[in-house]
């Protein structure tokens, strides 16, 4: 076997998939791969002049079947910087309404011969079905609880840029674990790098067999961040706060809430992490996510460069004739 | 809390009943600063300490206090049927020294800051230790869970949904598998409240009676539902009443497999049967409802076998307005904290139990099942102690009901066997004349 680090260069890999459907299925050094690009799209992106020529030409479509305001944005931005001609679908409001299926609305796309499509959809598989029946290449922007690669890789990039590496790392992620795509993807990711991944839920919130999923659970936060690298925060659904899955936003800030005092069970140098939206006094206290351990606002800017490199690794592949 | 004694109390010349050493032997037991000192047949081999109170026994039976573990007082809400101060003064004059409150009052309590609220109260009112269980679901309503870290902070010792079963599984399966995080008890009442509909026993009897039927099924579904939710979510569970025989092979073939099960019984279900209900006399109306002999025959049998764990009053205080009505629209439910011990001893009389394992199934079980200190006398323990009679007879009279309700089922009953004292952290709270 090839001995690999997580900071060695990997800048030259191709990356040969036609789609990033989820982070399953992706090798280490096409990970690295991703995260290379991505550093020069971070250099692209504070540059005055932001905007590269790779996608001229190319129509990129966004299809968002849920809301979003930071990913979609993300994505948008991430394409006209790399020169391709954006639009936005927020399908929701349109023809779902109307009663037409999802395979109906991919004919309906590919007649408008699009080159990348990104897609968000509230049900987990609905990329992948999508992905079958369109020419394009597709992107996942989130599908149900299953995965949200671009915003593991984001992550991903967050964390080596200050950690300097990704593998031994003690990741501990927090919260809806059940509910959360970018938990799984996430734990998909960090295990492909060598991290040490843990979650920290109650157990109304994490998934039957999670413990087979390769990483440490803990119900309890001071013991689940002993030794904790890096403190991902997930974001608690409204709808699973009052008695369902939990019994109220208090029980569940005191006993699952990032604090300062529960922040201190984690190593002196642990950074703080969280998908965004912040429910602020729900999973996470204000101090925290505005603290100095807090990335939260960098995960942002590493979200577009991410999304610039998976693009431009994906038009590779386009057909140019 | 109760005030401690002054002086360091002495029971000498006592039948030392302590089930959680198996112990039932002649001696003494001392006490001071509310605790349990020495107990046993050597305990005054060093002398009593000085200054004692000393208390002569005369051969009666010294055994810890009892631990009652389902009470509902009444207090908040129906200070008319009951408060802490009656229910306590009730519950000592039969031995019992902590009780352990339902939820089902109004408002329920299904909040820290009632829990709270009950603990002070009980400090201030009550003569025994109350100890309270709190609600599952918010409003008892079987729908949203409710806070079991902050409760149990607040010092509930158990959650149930009182005298109403959740009728839904998936939201039982979560509350289960959060409860387990807290390392909590919950207490459930196990009636499919669709099957049970009914008023009375199913069966016979009731047809006669001209009225609708509680079958034993209703019971057994929910149980054995509840049990395989228990293995899903490994969660502590105790069947806060079992009625039939069924119910106990349920609960005997959960344990067999390894589960954290625990059951309990009403003394009116090894006490009564269906056929006291007589001419409608509504204190005999209960839920579950009193099944038929052999249901009670094999009730006792499990309690002596050790498939049921706990025996509990099911003290449920109700008045004239509640059950001076049709069979049908009164209420459910009989007062029992101060006959609990003398019913008890029926069965220690008949034959059916030894004293040992009655006492067991009153003291050192609830005790362990809800991590109370109590139930022992063990060096170190709270000196919750009672000191009975064995064989005094006494007829219970209406007017000497100490409880604000008098719808005991036992009115007018003779019993063989009663409290002489009652002492609470070292304090006689009680003592009969």
């Amino acid at each position: 076997m090839i001995s690999m680090s997580d900071t060695d260069t990997h800048r030259g890999t191709p990356f040969p998939h036609r789609h990033l459907l989820g982070i399953e299925g992706l090798q280490p050094h096409e990970i690295l791969g991703l995260l290379d690009r991505a550093e020069e799209a971070v250099e692209v992106s504070r540059k005055v002049e932001k905007k590269k020529s790779v996608l001229s030409g190319r129509t990129q479509i966004n299809l968002f079947f849920e809301a979003s305001t930071r990913t979609q944005s993300s994505f948008e931005l991430a394409g006209k910087r790399l020169g391709a001609d954006v639009m936005n679908m927020a399908v929701s409001s349109s023809s779902v309404k109307k009663g037409e299926t999802l395979i109906d609305t991919a004919a309906t796309l590919n007649a408008m011969h699009p080159d990348l499509l990104v897609v968000r959809h509230h049900a987990a598989g609905a990329v992948h079905l999508l992905a079958r029946k369109v020419g394009c290449s597709v992107i996942n922007a989130g599908d149900g609880p299953h995965e949200h690669p671009t915003q593991a890789l984001l992550d991903a990039l967050t964390i080596r840029r200050h950690k300097g590496k990704i593998s031994r790392l003690v990741v501990a992620i927090c919260g809806d674990i059940l509910h959360s795509r970018v938990a799984r993807s996430n734990i998909i990711l960090l295990n492909a790098l060598g991290a040490r991944v843990r979650v920290i839920a109650p157990s109304t919130l994490l998934p039957s067999r999670i413990e087979q999923m390769g990483v440490e659970v803990y119900r309890d936060m001071n013991e689940g961040l002993k030794g904790a690298d890096i403190v991902m925060m997930l974001r608690l659904q409204r709808e699973r706060m009052n008695g369902a899955f939990i019994p109220s936003v208090r029980e569940y800030f005191r006993f699952y809430g990032l604090d300062r005092e529960k922040l201190s069970h984690a190593n002196e140098d642990a950074l703080v992490m969280h998908p965004g939206p912040m429910n602020r006094g729900v999973e996470i206290d204000p101090e925290v996510a505005d603290g100095p351990q807090s990335l939260i606002r960098e995960q942002v800017e590493m979200g577009v460069a991410v999304r610039m490199a998976v693009l431009e690794a994906l038009s590779e592949h386009l057909p140019n004739q | 809390m109760v005030k401690q004694t002054p002086k360091p109390l002495v029971l000498s010349n006592a039948r030392i009943i302590d089930p959680a050493r198996n112990l039932d032997a002649p001696g003494a037991v001392i006490m001071a600063d509310g605790i349990i000192l020495e107990a046993g047949p050597e305990a005054l081999n060093q002398g009593a300490p000085e200054g004692a109170t000393l208390m002569d026994c005369k051969g009666a039976v010294a055994a810890p206090g009892l631990i009652d573990m389902c009470v509902s007082v009444g207090e908040p809400g129906a200070e008319h049927r009951e408060t802490f101060a009656s229910a306590s003064n009730a519950a000592a004059s039969s031995g019992i020294t902590t009780i352990v409150t339902m939820p089902d009052s109004d408002p329920v309590i299904d909040d820290p800051a009632l829990v709270d609220f009950i603990l002070r109260r009980a400090r201030d009112n009550a003569c025994v230790n109350v100890k309270p269980m709190a609600a599952l679901t918010k409003g008892l309503e079987g729908q949203d869970m409710t806070e079991i870290g902050l409760l149990q902070e607040a010092g509930a010792v158990a959650f149930t949904n009182g005298h109403k079963s959740i009728r839904n599984a998936q939201i039982m399966r979560r509350m289960m598998t959060y409860a387990r995080d807290f390392d909590a008890l919950i207490v459930h009442h196990t009636e499919d409240p669709d099957l049970a509909g009914g008023t009375m026993n199913a069966g016979l009897n009731a047809s006669w009676k001209g009225l609708s039927g509680v079958p034993r099924e209703a019971e057994i579904i929910m149980l054995e539902r509840d049990l395989r939710l228990v293995a899903m979510s490994r969660s502590r569970y105790h069947a806060n009443m079992i009625s039939t025989a069924d119910s106990a092979d349920v609960i005997r073939i959960g344990k067999d497999k390894g589960l954290d099960i625990t059951a309990g019984v009403s003394i009116n279900h090894l006490t009564h049967n269906e056929n006291d209900i007589g001419a409608y006399r509504t204190f005999f109306k209960m839920s579950p409802p009193l099944r038929d002999e052999d249901d009670r025959q094999a009730m006792i049998a499990a309690l002596a076998n050790g498939t049921i764990d706990i025996l509990v009053s099911n003290h449920d205080p109700q008045d004239v307005e509640t059950k001076r009505h049709p069979w049908a629209e009164a209420e459910d439910g009989a007062s029992g904290l101060e006959t609990l011990l003398a019913a008890a001893l029926r069965l220690y009389h008949s034959d059916d139990i030894d004293l040992l394992r009655l006492l067991t199934t009153m003291t050192i079980n609830p005790a362990k099942r809800l991590g109370l200190a109590s139930g022992r006398l063990e060096k170190g323990a709270p000196a919750d102690v009672m000191v009975f009679d064995p064989d005094l007879p006494w007829v219970l009279q209406k007017a000497d009901i100490k409880s604000r309700s008098k719808n005991s089922p036992f009115e007018d009953a003779r019993f063989s066997g009663r409290v002489l004292h009652t002492i609470v952290a070292g304090k006689t709270v009680y003592t009969y004349d």
